[in-house]
């Protein structure tokens, strides 16, 4: 080994072996020839997958990095190769999901001069990673490889870029791949709170009677599903599990509550208006979840457990903040926290869902929730989803049940539409001997569907069920609620067929257009042994229900349309007026 | 506006990697924090840079943006800092235009700020003047009345009394 002259490109590959990493996903062009060059010298352990677009790359390595915990690579070019990759890295900032992207770069010499596919990617993705490297001498490469993926799966997970410029790339590189890190303002490990802190939150919950979990990302990042069940059975408190918690506590379970905030149950957003208590687990209390984040839980203790301490205070003060792995404080906490006397809020939980249970219309054609619904009971929840963005991604988390994390991959922070089909990519290479279902809809399928041959080349035995209103359905839902039923934009007229276009890539496709089909069809391409692509022809319209609108406190929730006719205003509405005044002034 | 944004002073101190100043100007600038002057200036030792930053900004969101730019990989402190804790000092350079009749009253007012003059022509002279900033906006103030012809200031640098750490 000591005899093998490196460059820098070999040195990034054998760095980025060393470091672990199984699979890259990418796309190259010319600055990064060296190091698609290198990758096809010295691979050894890591899968190549070639991506069709560089959005679809970094979603798949997201994908991979949800449904694995471990992270992958990204490698592209420069230029256009490099900002293509700018949704997938948003995307997977906003959703603490780690990621190594590899952009390629045109020579030390040419920067910022305007040189052919030059653009200044490390400034241009500042503030979407967690951190980012310019490479000026190829001996740094070892050690900045091994300062990326440190960076980018501790603490809380991000994305961290490496752009390399091609005369670097080529530069003899003669550092020892066992680079030292050299990181002094990083300390992820550092332990950030106090035993009093622990004492005050296990006072706060002996002292609730109606007390509330809220949990999050954070509490799947730190595998903290056997904490939180824990501590819900002692305090005997109900939970809520936010779009990417979904899973974290079983929604089997009698204490769940499923999803809280904008599209949640109409039980769980009951539960943070009536809480006395709230302990936010590894939930960052983003708008979507608060409504109003000054009516918040208003009369409640807030509890904010977070293991990223620039998260407290943002939206909501809380009344006690602890800084931490999710996981590493509730192992603390729970040794002093007593059984809790709350049977008349688990009564109240119980009346509550009851009262508002969580339900769709079974008549008037083919509706997505249905098909969701039955899709859940087809798998036994057991399935690995992702989706894409919109209507349908609301559905799937409200009917699609999980009893484990992991096992629901979606877009959140970042409402990434074309997220739902490379991210199935990306989670079915993770976990190859798993089913793995993405629930897309018509308009964000169409931003990335060229991976359909990433799809056929990798046989990746992917299900796809594309919920098709040839509608932007999620817009037309606020133009028709907020907007007097202007439908600006939103009508998809031109959509291919996308059985033919499936069967171009030679993938199995089925249309589905009858309800009392859906059982038939979805069997079918479950189990199928590749590919399959089922277009479901859904109602035009259609609307997510329950919903809080945007700034709103949660007990203003809508629980289903005011009566009108499609595609009119509604009328005698005077609480979706209302939301119409406030949605104008909300996003 | 009735109630100015209040003005804050940080000492930021990051390891000297490049685009560590990017980052930290732009985790202020989003969350609406208007930079007043930053002085950047070689730390203990060549690895790490010591930033004094002040910014105009909402008090209540402060607290949270620092938290913010102490995240940054590349940042190993960022604290704020009240006037009372700190020692704070600025350098200023004022060109004017002044005749001969005019020195004396010019001279008069450097002497009472302890500013010197650092380059005298026929119809021009610099001073240099050092101390806190508000006693450079009083100098400045009194030399208005002349012909201000160019006005450099180095933006504020801080130290923490005592013992306790910038």
């Amino acid at each position: 080994m000591s005899e093998m002259k490196l460059n820098g490109a070999d040195a990034l590959i054998l760095s980025l072996e060393k470091a672990g990493i199984r699979v890259m996903f990418g796309l190259p062009g010319g600055p990064a020839i060296p190091l698609f060059d290198a990758l096809y010298r010295l691979r050894k352990h890591m899968r190549f997958v070639l991506a069709r677009h560089e959005q679809g790359a970094t979603h798949m390595a997201d994908g991979y990095a949800r449904a694995t915990g471990q992270p992958a690579a990204v490698m592209v070019t420069s230029g256009p190769g490099a900002t293509n990759t700018v949704t997938g890295i948003m995307t997977a900032y906003m959703d603490s999901v780690p990621l190594v992207v590899i952009t390629g770069q045109s020579a030390r010499n040419m920067l910022g001069k305007d040189a052919f596919q030059e653009t200044d990617v490390f400034n241009l993705t500042m503030p979407i990673v967690k951190h980012s490297y310019l490479v000026r001498r190829a001996d740094d490469i070892p050690r900045i490889v091994k300062e990326a993926v440190h960076i980018a799966t501790s603490g809380r997970p991000g994305p961290v870029l490496i752009d390399i410029p091609k005369d670097v790339a080529v530069e003899a590189c003669t550092a020892d791949l066992d680079a030292e890190m050299y990181l002094p303002g990083y300390h992820p490990e550092a332990k950030a709170y106090s035993a009093d802190t622990l004492r005050r939150m296990a006072e706060a919950l002996a002292g609730s009677r109606r007390p509330v979990i809220l949990a999050g990302h954070g509490a799947v990042l730190a595998h903290a599903e056997e904490e939180v069940k824990e501590l819900a059975e002692t305090v005997r408190s109900p939970v809520t599990a936010t779009l990417l918690g979904k899973g974290v506590f079983p929604e089997s379970h009698p204490l769940s509550l499923g999803m809280p905030g904008m599209h949640g149950t109409a039980y769980a957003n009951r539960a943070l208006v009536g809480c006395d208590l709230v302990i936010s687990v590894g939930a960052r209390m983003d708008d979507r979840i608060l409504g109003d984040p000054r009516q918040f839980c208003r009369n409640a203790v807030k509890i904010h457990i977070d293991v990223d301490g620039a998260e407290f205070g943002k939206f909501v003060r809380a009344d006690i903040s602890c800084q931490g792995d999710a996981k590493a404080v509730l192992r603390d906490l729970l040794p002093l926290v007593k059984k809790g006397d709350t049977s008349a809020w688990l009564q109240e939980m119980d009346r509550n869902k009851k009262k508002w249970p969580m339900t769709y219309p079974k008549q008037g054609g083919l509706r997505p929730p249905r098909i969701i619904d039955v899709l859940n009971r087809l798998t036994g929840g057991r399935a690995v989803m992702t989706t894409d963005v919109g209507q349908h991604q609301m559905w799937a988390a409200q009917f699609f049940h999980c009893d484990k994390p992991w096992h629901f991959i979606t877009s959140g922070g970042g409402g990434t539409m074309g997220f739902g089909l490379p991210s199935a990519i990306g989670a079915q290479i993770g976990r190859p001997g798993e089913t793995v279902v993405a629930v897309v809809g018509d308009g964000g399928f169409q931003m990335t569907m060229a991976e359909l041959a990433t799809v056929g080349v990798q046989k990746l035995p992917i299900k796809i069920i594309l919920m098709n209103n040839h509608y932007l359905g999620m817009v037309r839902q606020w133009q028709d609620m907020f907007y007097d039923a202007r439908y600006s934009g939103v009508d998809l007229e031109g959509n291919p067929d996308f059985v033919e276009l499936a069967g171009a890539y030679g993938i199995y496709a089925q249309n589905l257009r009858r309800p009392a089909d859906i059982e038939k069809v979805l069997k079918k391409a479950l189990a199928h042994p590749g590919p399959a692509l089922i277009n479901a022809e859904v109602i035009k319209h259609e609307e997510v229900y329950p919903m809080v609108p945007a700034g709103r406190p949660l007990e203003d929730m809508i629980l289903e349309h005011p009566r009108r006719r499609p595609g009119r205003p509604a009328k005698k509405a005077p609480l979706a007026a209302a939301c119409r005044r406030e949605g104008e002034k909300a996003t | 506006m009735k109630n100015p944004l209040p003005t804050h002073n940080l000492s930021v101190y990051v390891a000297n990697q490049p685009g560590a100043l990017a980052r930290i100007a732009q985790t202020f600038s989003r969350r609406g924090f208007n930079i007043e002057s930053l002085v950047v200036s070689p730390g203990k030792t060549e690895d790490f840079s010591r930033m004094t930053i002040t910014v105009k900004g909402a008090e209540d969101s402060l607290a949270q943006v620092i938290q913010q730019c102490s995240k940054l990989v590349d940042v190993i402190a960022c604290r704020e800092h009240t006037d009372e804790e700190v020692v704070s000092r600025e350098l200023a350079l004022v060109k004017l235009a002044v005749m001969a009749e005019q020195r004396a009253e010019v001279l008069q007012i450097a002497d009472h700020f302890h500013a010197k003059t650092v380059d005298l022509a026929e119809g021009a002279m610099v001073l240099e003047a050092t101390g806190s900033s508000p006693k450079l906006d009083a100098m400045v103030g009194l030399l208005r009345k002349f012909t201000i012809v160019e006005l450099v200031r180095t933006g504020k640098v801080i130290v923490a009394r005592g013992e306790r750490e910038t």
